[in-house]
């Protein structure tokens, strides 16, 4: 039964595919302890101003902010359908209905035109249990999406207290096969999965995405000339710029949080070893220097210290480089596979690949206790990638070829559903401005 | 005669251990084991045999396993020659050649050298299982243990050529035991210099 309903929900996501989101969302594992909130469809006012439309645009603003607030495993929206009642303004609010009916807390809002393909937008957040309101905010824009990430941040923040991150994007890759032939995509999407781009397409594979520190580029590597290089991509204007393509392995490339530095690993002095590449002077700083596999760098956010693989001991465990002439310290003793590690922005938490008997999967630790979490049930997760605001990690599902998230406690689970191919190494972009 | 079995000798001796013909299953992958491996252990056995009591062709003086000419340069081209299995399989997270390819590898080392005017693309690959950059640190590693056998018999650095994708081409694409164990490979991929 339970097979037959998660099957139907399946047919029920595809056949429910908006025709931008190349990927869509399925929660997987949800909290008891979400907020319960109501978010009453934006009322069209229309008032057409000069060279302005009559036409509600066809982004429905309540189901953006909804399936944001529900992404990020804090909330609990209200279906649509289940509103006791669709408020307008905030004169006719009757906070003891929502009260009632359990809504701690209640978002109406209105958009009208302002212009050729502008429009104002107003919502308000209100505490239901006190009856006061809580944000009163007017915008007026023309990118419509991304107005609703940032009411969906603004309530998130008023909220929990902690910054959102839903006006962010992810870089990803996919692959296709046809008949043999693979077709590797380099794509950038905003968080929730809408607006697909496609930076470059190849025959050949494309690893590692990794973001400036700005958001404004990404480094990746690529197989284009059958050998594997790195390059830094502008988003904005295509410009591809080649790094490094030096003899051997040119891989895993970071930005540094200062944006000054690329840390990669090379092979070009006969081991996979760590280096750091200056931006700005193009000079090279070879970081270790052992026999083994040293790989995966991942920054601190002082800029100088990395955390790294490397199978030294025998078999990949993470360790960190504080500085030159110091032995690196080893971080991870539990299990014969740790690897691929990411830090959290504020430098607390460490996400990585961990494997046990039934497979591999999503470990965090906390590096001050050295405390470690296994978070995902595997058995082919790789990949995690932090959300800037730390709440939750990105990371791929091998088995599906699927992208997921977790809850950076491990309590809320959602998996996001590509439309076709297999979607992997996901990298989640810092804030934007 | 006296003169290739000197050279006969010194390869003999040059090389330390003398890869043996393949016998049985041990050398060869298990698809096409009984064919290649039945003329291979007779042409070697006639290759000897020529060598000691005959005076065989001058011309041909590189010797040893199998056919009149073994590392004639299409060798790696005939499906009855060890030479034609070009791909060496590895254990999970491991580098190390397993026994049963290192007379494989020390084939195609000494073709190699009697060939230099052909060159060699080791492909290294793992399978999908852990992370994908310590897994193309993986197929490195695998295609570089390949890269020192070959050399270790005369071939040179500038036929050779390494490249590895780690997990990102695989040859089989379920997520089982037997697809990974295809999929952790180095291959080899000739061509002209």
């Amino acid at each position: 039964m339970k097979q037959m309903l998660s099957a139907l929900s399946f047919f029920l996501l595809v056949c429910s595919w908006p025709a931008k989101a190349v990927l869509d969302v399925e929660i997987t594992q949800g909290t008891e302890d979400a907020l319960p909130i109501a978010i009453v469809p934006f009322n069209w006012t229309g008032a057409p101003v000069a060279g302005g439309t009559e036409i509600q645009p066809g982004m429905k603003w309540a189901e953006v902010i909804s399936s944001d607030l529900l992404r990020s495993g804090r909330f609990a929206p209200v279906a649509e359908k289940d509103l006791l009642s669709r408020p307008q303004s905030a004169e006719n609010l009757d906070f003891k209905t929502w009260r009632v009916g359990g809504i701690d807390h209640l978002v109406i809002g209105s958009v009208s035109a302002a212009g050729v393909n502008q429009y104002t937008v107003q919502f308000q957040l209100f505490d239901v249990l006190k009856g006061e309101q809580l944000l009163g905010y007017s915008f007026t824009t023309s990118s419509l999406r991304r107005t609703a990430h940032h009411i969906s941040d603004l309530i998130y923040q008023q909220l929990t207290g902690q910054k959102g991150a839903f006006n962010t994007r992810v870089a990803y890759v996919t692959v296709s096969r046809e008949l043999g032939t693979a077709s590797y995509k380099l794509e950038v999407s905003d968080a929730d999965g809408y607006n697909p781009v496609t930076i470059l397409t190849s025959t050949q594979p494309i690893m590692s995405p990794s973001w400036s520190p700005d958001g404004s580029q990404l480094a990746y590597v690529s197989f284009e000339n059958k050998r594997a290089q790195i390059f830094t991509q502008v988003l904005a204007t295509e410009q591809r710029t080649p790094l490094s393509a030096f003899k051997g392995l040119n891989g895993a490339p970071v930005w540094s949080p200062d944006g000054k530095q690329l840390a990669m690993t090379l092979s070009k002095d006969g081991n996979p070893d760590i280096y750091v590449l200056n931006l700005q002077n193009k000079a090279l700083t070879r970081i270790t220097r052992h026999w083994g596999i040293d790989t995966e760098p991942a920054w601190m956010p002082d800029s100088k210290t990395l955390v790294f693989t490397s199978n030294r001991s025998g078999k990949p465990q993470l360790y960190r480089f504080t500085q030159a002439g110091q032995r690196p310290q080893r971080l991870t003793f539990e299990g014969e596979y740790n690897a691929s590690a990411e830090i959290s922005k504020d430098g607390l938490k460490m996400a990585f690949v961990y494997k046990d008997k039934s497979g591999f999967k999503i470990a965090s630790m906390d590096l001050e206790t050295g405390i470690m979490d296994v978070l995902t049930d595997g058995p082919l997760d790789e990949s995690p990638s932090f959300a800037p605001n730390g709440s939750m990690i990105l990371y791929a599902e091998g088995q599906r070829g699927a992208l997921a998230a977790v809850s950076f406690d491990g309590r809320f689970k959602q998996r996001l559903v590509a439309r076709d191919g297999e979607v992997r190494e996901p990298s989640w972009s810092p804030f934007t401005k | 005669m006296r003169n290739y079995l000197f050279i006969l000798l010194a390869a003999v001796l040059l090389a330390g251990c003398p890869a043996q013909p393949p016998k049985g299953d041990d050398a060869v992958t298990k698809k096409d084991t009984t064919t290649t491996s039945t003329a291979d252990s007779a042409g070697d056995k006639d290759a000897v045999q020529t060598g000691k009591l005959d005076g065989a062709d001058k011309t041909n003086s590189t010797a040893l396993t199998g056919g009149d000419q073994p590392y004639r340069k299409d060798a790696i081209h005939d499906a009855n020659s060890p030479l034609s299995q070009q791909v060496i399989y590895f254990d999970f997270n491991a580098s190390a050649i397993k026994s049963e390819y290192r007379d494989l590898i020390t084939w195609h080392g000494r073709y190699l050298a009697s060939n230099q005017d052909m060159k060699i693309r080791l492909e290294g690959h793992t399978d999908e299982r852990g992370s994908r950059e310590y897994n193309v640190a993986l197929g490195d590693r695998r295609a570089q243990s390949v890269k020192r056998m070959l050399m270790f018999q005369g071939a040179t650095k500038k036929q050779i050529e390494v490249i590895s994708y780690g997990e990102e081409k695989p040859v089989g694409l379920e997520h089982t035991e037997a697809a990974w164990a295809k999929n952790r490979r180095v291959q080899l991929v000739y061509g002209a210099m």
